[in-house]
């Protein structure tokens, strides 16, 4: 059970990864325009 | 409602120099669909000079451009590279960043992480931990839970507040209550060394219903500030005379007496009567008559015509509240009160739901207490039958049917402005069309047939040259036709424009003004006058429209103001057998009484001021989006896009959407018929709640999904 001690702090950790992400991408306003997102990853530059 | 009529006190549009001096200019381009037109629009912006930067937001479908240069350059430019651009008014719209939104959607990530993570640690106690490793796990999901279930699920606790205050139960009172339950047993379990803890149940619950209202915020938002942005383009503002000329003053400042000034091509912003003889207007919007009228000296007008002619004056009668535009306005408004009484199917669904849950969960409690005599057992049970009755099917039952169906009928061109407009749509027997401006396209058409190629040249280039409001629609008529080369070209403003064309006198103007009879347009060529005569031309998809909801099983019915032989003309030429004419705005409205006293619902579908009444007294309403805005605000929905031809489709999508949402409480009774008996007998488990929850409400949005696939 000693393995429990890692690996719980270690997926809270990642959860908490995560949430932080989210709320970068939320903060720096990538859900503004979804759409324009999807299509300007077939422009060149 | 607010209602942006030109003598309402409506926000002023701030002046051009204002915009540019925020050196920002915002424009709606609805052409724009794919990563071509991104590219085209930015590479051309950015290659103006002047132009700081320019960033397109296609879900809007809209260009933000850091410019020191005025709106009207940009929307040039845009429209040499083929996209019709329309400056949008900064201010009114600056308020409009959508906080709630992105609020819902921060919820939303705080419930899932902390859902999943719980989760995860609840799947290690449903797998067989026992003894201090199960209070472990407990004591670790209580402290991600309970402060998530704290931040995340305060949207449903307000809710549910501002129903219990005034004393009404919704949805949300129930979900509170279950989601507040599991967490506050669940704690208390834990500390206690129990069993059982719900703390993936009250996470799920938020998560799932959390998806519901942000999808439903996202779509209700897009509708509305699209709706908000057509409403920004028209002008509030006149131009009254003063001890030395004319100033212009917001609309609302006006008095009665007032001398006011209106230009040619624009809208009559007071009634009033007029200072001099040979106005000329079109009121279509006002009153469904499609020619242009003349008028004589002391004659009445009243606001929202417009001027066809010379810029006149006129002495205003009736300002602001009196003006018959507000009368108007004003019974808009009490129709409004009466449609916001529909009981929506969730409404009822609560109606229902909520009291019949609470009841179960206290029977439960109170026969468990009989038989046991454990307040904490009873308690347990009651808590699990609260949580197991799957208010999570039943909160995302219509919601995400609502939601598939806007945002398809968004992409079919067509804005959704209410919420229970998809559920009075598919009880509509009855659809009545006004004629002006929805029928036919507005403006005017003229008759051109009668010219000969030479003629038709010589109109075209006097068309073209002429500021005139009916020159340029019959220039617009005319469309590629060659021009004519023409000398001496002289204005005269308001009545039209002569020149010499091969040596020969020629003139383009209103027929009384050449000499001609009617009120329309006139050529002259030499001593020659030939009148124009003003035609109607059908809407595009008027046809596949009134074909669609003939197939759809609707009655058709033509409600026109104008006169009794232009309506039956069209009636003809639409194959619709039941018209009307010359009704007023009340008699409108009285026969889409008539019909709803008869059962046969009606829905309006109109574009002008004398129509508003009537959209917003009927069981439903369209407005097309050329429509004045008030009639666009008093529609449940728009047609913005795609045209008429569309419309059999969005009766269709409407009654395919009330028909899922019926299977989805089906759907969420069945579960329900499972799970509460096993709850009531007190076998539920965190595992079978767990369950129940995700797969309901699974089947529930996968039903959903299927309104995406009407035909």
């Amino acid at each position: 059970m000693n393995v429990l001690v890692f690996l719980i702090p270690v997926s809270l950790l990642l959860g908490g990864a995560g949430i932080v992400a989210f709320i970068w991408t939320l903060k720096s306003r990538q859900y503004d325009d979804p759409d324009g997102e999807a299509a300007r990853i077939l422009l060149d530059d | 409602m607010t209602i942006a009529l030109p003598a309402n006190a409506a926000p002023v549009p701030a002046p051009p120099d204002a915009q540019r001096e925020a050196g920002q200019v915002l424009l709606s381009v609805p052409g724009m669909r794919c990563a071509a037109c991104i590219a085209a629009i930015e590479d051309r912006l950015n290659a103006l000079p002047g132009v700081a930067s320019a960033r397109v937001n296609l879900s809007r479908k809209r260009v933000t451009v850091d410019t020191s240069r005025p709106a009207g350059d940009i929307v040039r430019a845009l429209s040499e590279i083929g996209h019709d651009a329309y400056p949008l008014d900064t201010v009114a719209l600056a308020t409009e960043t959508d906080v709630t939104g992105r609020d819902l959607l921060m919820r939303v990530g705080v419930a899932g992480f902390a859902m999943m993570n719980v989760m995860l640690l609840s799947v290690a106690v449903w797998s067989g931990a026992e003894g201090a490793t199960r209070d472990l796990f407990h004591l670790i999901s209580a402290a991600i839970a309970i402060p998530c279930v704290i931040y995340s699920a305060q949207p449903f606790f307000a809710h549910a507040w501002t129903a219990l205050r005034v004393g009404r139960l919704n949805m949300d009172v129930p979900i509170s209550l279950a989601i507040l339950l599991a967490a506050a047993m669940s704690l208390y379990e834990t500390l206690n060394g129990g069993a059982h803890a719900y703390f993936d149940a009250a996470l799920s619950l938020t998560f799932f219903l959390l998806i519901g209202r942000c999808l439903e915020h996202r779509t209700r938002a897009a509708a509305r500030s699209s709706a908000r942005e057509l409403g920004a383009l028209e002008v509030h503002e006149a131009r009254r005379q003063t001890a030395d000329g004319f100033e212009t003053v917001p609309i609302r400042v006006l008095n009665r007496g007032d001398t006011i000034l209106v230009p040619t091509g624009m809208r009559v912003p007071v009634d009033g009567t007029l200072t001099s003889a040979g106005a000329h207007t079109d009121r279509a919007f006002l009153t469904g008559e499609s020619a242009p009228v003349s008028h004589a000296a002391q004659d009445l007008v009243h606001a929202g015509e417009i001027n066809l002619g010379a810029p006149f004056t006129l002495i205003a009668t009736a300002v602001g509240q009196d003006t018959r535009l507000q009368q108007i306005a004003r019974m808009v408004e009490t129709a409004e009160t009466a449609r916001n009484r529909y009981t929506s199917l969730a409404d009822r669904a609560a109606r229902i739901y909520a009291p019949a849950v609470h009841v179960l969960a206290l029977a439960t409690f109170t026969g468990w207490m009989v038989v046991s005599g454990d307040v904490r057992l009873a308690l347990n049970i009651a808590i699990a039958v609260l949580i197991i009755t799957c208010p999570c099917a039943l909160g995302l039952a219509v919601p995400a049917v609502s939601t598939a169906a806007i945002s398809r009928l968004y992409r079919l061109g067509f804005l959704v402005k209410s919420g229970t407009a998809l559920e009075r749509l598919a009880e509509v027997r009855t659809v009545l069309l006004d004629k002006t401006g929805t029928l036919t396209t507005p403006g005017f058409s003229f008759d051109a047939g009668l010219l000969v190629p030479d003629e038709r040249r010589i109109a075209k280039a006097l068309a073209h040259a002429s500021a005139h409001p009916l020159s340029r629609a019959l220039d617009r008529h005319l469309g590629a036709e060659a021009a004519a080369d023409l000398a001496d070209v002289t204005e005269a403003r308001g009545n039209g424009i002569s020149a010499m064309a091969d040596g020969t006198p020629v003139a383009l103007g209103r027929a009384a003004w050449l000499g001609g009879d009617g009120d329309g347009l006139a050529l002259k060529i030499g001593a020659r006058i030939i009148d124009l005569p003003y035609e109607e031309t059908l809407r595009d998809g008027v046809a596949e429209m009134t074909g669609g909801l003939r197939a759809a099983g609707l009655d058709l019915e033509i409600l026109s103001g104008d006169t009794p032989d232009r309506t039956r003309r069209l009636a003809r030429l639409t194959g619709i057998p039941n018209f009307e004419a010359s009704l007023s705005p009340e008699a409108k409205t009285d026969r889409v009484t008539q019909l709803t006293d008869a059962g046969a619902l009606p829905c309006m579908i109109g574009d002008g001021l004398n129509d508003t009444i009537a959209l917003s007294r009927a069981h439903a309403s369209i407005a097309p989006g050329t429509a004045l805005d008030a009639a666009r605000n008093a529609a449940d929905v728009v047609v913005i896009g795609g045209g008429l031809a569309q419309v059999p489709r969005l009766f269709a999508v409407a009654r395919k959407a009330v028909r899922l949402s019926r299977q989805n409480f089906g759907i969420a009774l069945a579960y329900n018929a499972v799970a509460i008996p096993v709850a009531v007998l007190g076998y539920a488990t965190p595992l079978l709640a767990a369950l129940a929850m995700s797969l309901s409400s699974i089947t529930v949005l996968l039903n959903a999904i299927r309104v995406g696939r009407v035909q």
